[in-house]
């Protein structure tokens, strides 16, 4: 089993690696998005500080979803998600697999750029060590979270759009927790009641994401 | 071993086949007949557990394969409409992850004498996606070749091929059988292997010669 989990890790991160434009899009598409604010807000430094954190965390929530259609959508057109389903293997295993592959892929360059990003926005040292811990601990719910939304839409016309509006609500408490915990850091109240939470919502998508997206994906593959 | 009861299957509002029962044993090879639209390839599967059949039972040693997904996976090896590999992998990167999904251990040794067997030496170090289609289908039939599985489900296992991709094709499925495989296949092509002494199958209601 866990040989299993191992081999399609790898494979998803080698067949990243063959397509590497797939990584790029997305890490750009972040970069930019929360470059265009202070060119368009203006350098106020005051002001910029005050809307890093959400500006950071709705550039990671669209940038983890442009990346999900990838998740399943490949595998499910050239047949080897249906043999992967239909392999002695817990599917719950493979789809955690798949989602881990897609989170190193897609979300640890986020969190791994995050500190680059923030001097743009002059953040000090401390709320850039806490963006990037809510990034670390936020970015695997995104993944999670959104493979069901994934799983659901496979084979559908226009099921990126319809995946945003699938996922993008059940996005909302990781975005309000992840910046309100860098908020409540600058302002001195102290963000571990923040951080606590998003753990939890880590915990509980770790535990119920997987047999809710391996549901979706045996109606998908019918 | 496998026996299917009362099997009814709805796709959109059409009902493609109703009460269908038979069961297969060990050595035996059954021929799946239909025209187009007919519903072989649903029927096939619903063998495999792909489909949910809106009636009846399909079961495996005695006990319905929906309550042993894993058990049964084990013994069955689908081969399906697409080839299931990846365009960006080379067949022996694709082989080699096949496998250990399905729980076997192989050497890259085996893995290349297999692709040797099958064809495709010389070919290793391409991505499967610059292959063509037949050398493609090639690939995937490769898994024939490496399988530890007793049941086989082939959905149209000779489109593509060339001639004498065919023939060894027939013959591997027919040393299958002969070692108390079972097989059940669907093909339109008029082979050696489906004229002999085979079980048929023929859904759908037209008359031969029927367009």
């Amino acid at each position: 089993m866990f040989k299993a989990f191992y081999t399609v890790v790898m494979r998803d991160l080698l067949l990243a690696m063959r397509n590497r434009s797939d990584i790029l899009t997305t890490l750009f598409f972040f970069i930019i998005a929360i470059s265009l604010f202070p060119l368009g807000v203006g350098p106020e430094l005051d002001t910029l500080r005050e809307i890093a954190p959400g500006v950071f965390w709705v550039a990671a929530l669209l940038a983890s979803m442009l990346a999900l259609e990838r998740l399943f959508a490949i595998d499910y057109a050239d047949g080897t998600l249906e043999q992967m389903l239909l392999t002695p293997q817990p599917a719950t295993i493979l789809v955690l697999a798949k989602v881990l592959a897609h989170w190193l892929i897609t979300g640890v360059p986020l969190v791994l750029l995050s500190p680059l990003l923030g001097l743009q926005y002059d953040l000090s040292l401390e709320a850039i060590q806490v963006l990037m811990l809510t990034l670390l601990l936020g970015t695997p719910s995104l993944s999670l979270i959104g493979s069901i939304g994934a799983a659901l839409t496979l084979g559908l016309r226009g099921g990126g759009v319809l995946v945003s509006l699938l996922v993008l609500p059940l996005y909302i408490p990781v975005l309000i927790f992840g910046a309100g915990a860098v908020e409540a850091t600058v302002s001195g109240l102290g963000g571990t009641g923040h951080i606590s939470m998003l753990g939890a919502i880590f915990l509980l998508s770790l535990v119920m994401a997987p047999l809710a997206t391996v549901a979706a994906l045996r109606v998908s593959a019918e | 071993m496998l026996e299917v009861n009362n099997l009814e299957c709805i796709r959109g509002d059409r009902s493609l086949f109703a009460e269908l029962s038979f069961s297969l044993n060990s050595g035996e090879l059954l021929h799946l007949l239909g025209h187009n639209g007919s519903g072989k390839t649903t029927l096939l599967r619903t063998l495999c557990g792909l489909i949910k059949p809106n009636q009846g039972l399909v079961s495996w040693k005695g006990s319905n394969i929906r309550r042993q997904r894993e058990e049964f996976a084990e013994d069955m090896l689908f081969l399906g409409h697409l080839n299931g590999i990846k365009a960006d992998l080379t067949a022996v990167e694709n082989l080699r992850i096949l496998c250990q999904l399905d729980g076997q251990q192989v050497s890259d040794k085996e893995l290349w004498q297999v692709l040797k067997e099958i064809g495709l030496y010389g070919h290793e170090d391409l991505a499967v996606g610059v292959l063509s289609q037949g050398q493609k289908r090639r690939v995937t039939m490769a898994r024939l070749l490496l399988s530890e599985s007793p049941l086989w489900l082939l959905d149209e296992p000779f489109t593509a091929l060339d001639k004498a991709a065919v023939d060894l094709l027939q013959t591997v499925i027919a040393k299958h059988v002969g070692n108390g495989g079972m097989v059940i296949l669907t093909t339109h092509q008029d082979v050696a292997l489906t004229t002999g002494e085979v079980k048929q199958l023929r859904l759908g209601w037209k008359k031969d010669g029927d367009v």
